[in-house]
């Protein structure tokens, strides 16, 4: 009994309203905090985290309501295993060098400097793949010798973000809304047109979902409401 | 009633064991041997593991360097505020490991308040082999100074007074009387902090970083893994689980049971 109860207790929400559970990359933390606290109709719950482990969760039997990631690969994948609705691209997002205020870091030319620490994502995540999609457009051996000064291949945005205010490295790869958020502590190297890879955000209705309406409502809502706007003000643009 | 209360440990034990064991035998039946084998053919599983080993051995040595004499003096003396200076020897047992990476960041990071005077003695320790052995050595030390500090304390005093009589100094009762009969203890002590520090996970991310061969631990390959491959992030757990079995069985077996129970104190 005392198990159950247990069990019980841990399981209990405390909100008579139903809860939503949205599972979303974690680059869209704050946005996504700012816009769903008072989503009509259902208590949000958001689980943020890189996008390739919420897929795992998923594949592997677990249900949030929507899954929203930073990328497209993703999401259409797990519509073709028949685990996710089609998948809705709602916003866009810019990848950009990000580096200290005082850095001298002004071109990618600039990363494969001897000795330069580089802090990108491991390949599983979708700025890592996006951070390798960029390096292999560079001429010559310029990428392999950028990479060749990578000392972390981070799990998350987040990884990367932390090295960087904290010192530990002299640039990263990064969405530019995560230098917008980090404030005056990082600043954003912009990449030329030719190397920009197109970021494209999507999201669906997780097959199973326990309020597959309201989280169509959500999906929705991510183009278009309250959590669009909150997207734009971060710093993503329109599809 | 007289039968009850059997029945019903034998039930609390049944449903502890089932819940104990169930996730690790669960490991092992969702790969197949051979699929295990093929993924340790995987060059960054084998860089991972060389890695953990390396890094787990390091952080031991320092361990035992310093944790057997401290651990020697706190059991063996007794000073104003002793219990405080024994609670914050054990605390980073109860400290969540995300608290422990964001601790060793504020304290020796780049930005941390010695982080200067590390820079200044020459030493890298973020995204370095020698942040992970920090790491590790930071949250697997009181595994080890908590049981040796049991052991010594157990040793019958009069055996250390005996060879004080004969003539032998504090420091030679000490190698010769106290570290071999305490050696049981001090064993088991290795043991737990040895586990503790191949499973480390939060605190090497947050303050080593990620990265093949030089901070990629197995525990941080298989979060890697988690996402793209499934099947080797398995086989990297199973390897974790046999050798962290292996190291406890055969402490049982050369120890006697009671070595790890901790019931030596």
């Amino acid at each position: 009994m005392a198990v159950a109860a247990a069990l019980a207790l841990a399981g209990c929400g405390g909100s008579d309203e139903a809860r939503l559970v949205v599972s979303a990359a974690s680059s869209m933390t704050e946005p996504l905090d700012e816009c769903s606290s008072d989503f009509e109709g259902a208590d949000v719950r958001l689980s943020f985290a890189g996008s390739d482990e919420l897929a795992a969760q998923i594949r592997k039997g677990l249900k949030p309501d929507v899954y929203a990631a930073a990328n497209t690969k993703l999401p259409d994948e797990l519509n073709r295993e028949g685990l996710l609705s089609e998948p809705v691209e709602f916003a866009t997002n810019e990848l950009v060098i990000a580096v200290p205020p005082d850095s001298d870091v002004r071109e990618p030319a600039d990363l494969a400097r001897p000795g330069l620490k580089l802090v990108i994502g491991s390949e599983s995540v979708p700025i890592g793949s996006y951070t390798r999609e960029v390096l292999s457009r560079l001429p010559g051996d310029e990428g392999e010798r950028i990479l060749a000064n990578a000392r972390s291949n981070e799990p998350d945005v987040q990884g990367i973000v932390a090295n960087l205010t904290q010192g530990a490295a002299d640039a990263g790869f990064v969405y530019v809304t995560d230098v917008t958020a980090a404030g005056d502590r990082l600043t954003a190297v912009k990449l030329s047109p030719e190397l920009e890879p197109d970021v494209m955000y999507a999201a669906g209705v997780v097959k199973g979902a326990k309020q597959p309406d309201k989280a169509r409502a959500f999906v929705d809502g991510l183009s278009d409401g309250r959590c669009a706007d909150a997207l734009a003000k971060a710093g993503f643009g329109a599809p | 009633m007289r039968r009850a209360f059997p029945v019903l440990l034998a039930l609390a034990l049944a449903v502890a064991l089932t819940f104990l064991t169930v996730p690790i035998v669960a490991i092992f039946v969702d790969s197949s041997p051979a699929e295990l084998i093929d993924s340790l053919g995987d060059p960054g599983a084998l860089d991972a593991l060389w890695l953990s080993l390396r890094a787990t051995a390091m952080a031991l040595a320092l361990i035992l360097i310093v944790g057997t004499p401290a651990a020697y003096l706190l059991a063996t003396r007794t000073f104003r505020g002793k219990s405080f200076v024994v609670t914050l020897v054990e605390l980073p047992l109860v400290l969540p490991p995300a608290v422990a990476g964001i601790a060793l960041l504020a304290a020796v990071g780049p930005s941390g308040i010695l982080g200067g005077a590390v820079e200044a003695a020459g030493i890298e320790l973020s995204l370095q082999t020698a942040g992970v052995v920090v790491a590790l050595t930071f949250v697997a030390s009181p595994f080890y100074i908590r049981q040796a500090m049991a052991s010594f304390a157990a040793v019958d005093r009069t055996l250390l007074d005996a060879s004080r009589t004969l003539g032998a100094s504090e420091a030679r009762g000490f190698l010769r009387v106290m570290i071999p009969t305490a050696m049981p203890g001090l064993v088991a002590g290795t043991a737990l902090a040895l586990g503790r520090a191949l499973g480390e996970f939060g605190a090497t991310l947050m303050f080593a970083g990620s990265f093949r061969g030089i901070t990629q631990t197995v525990p941080l390959a298989i979060y890697d893994r988690l996402g793209t491959d499934f099947e080797s992030a398995l086989a990297l757990s199973a390897v974790l689980v046999a050798i962290s079995a292996g190291v406890l069985l055969s402490v049982k077996l050369v120890h006697g049971s009671g070595a790890l129970g901790g019931a030596t104190g």
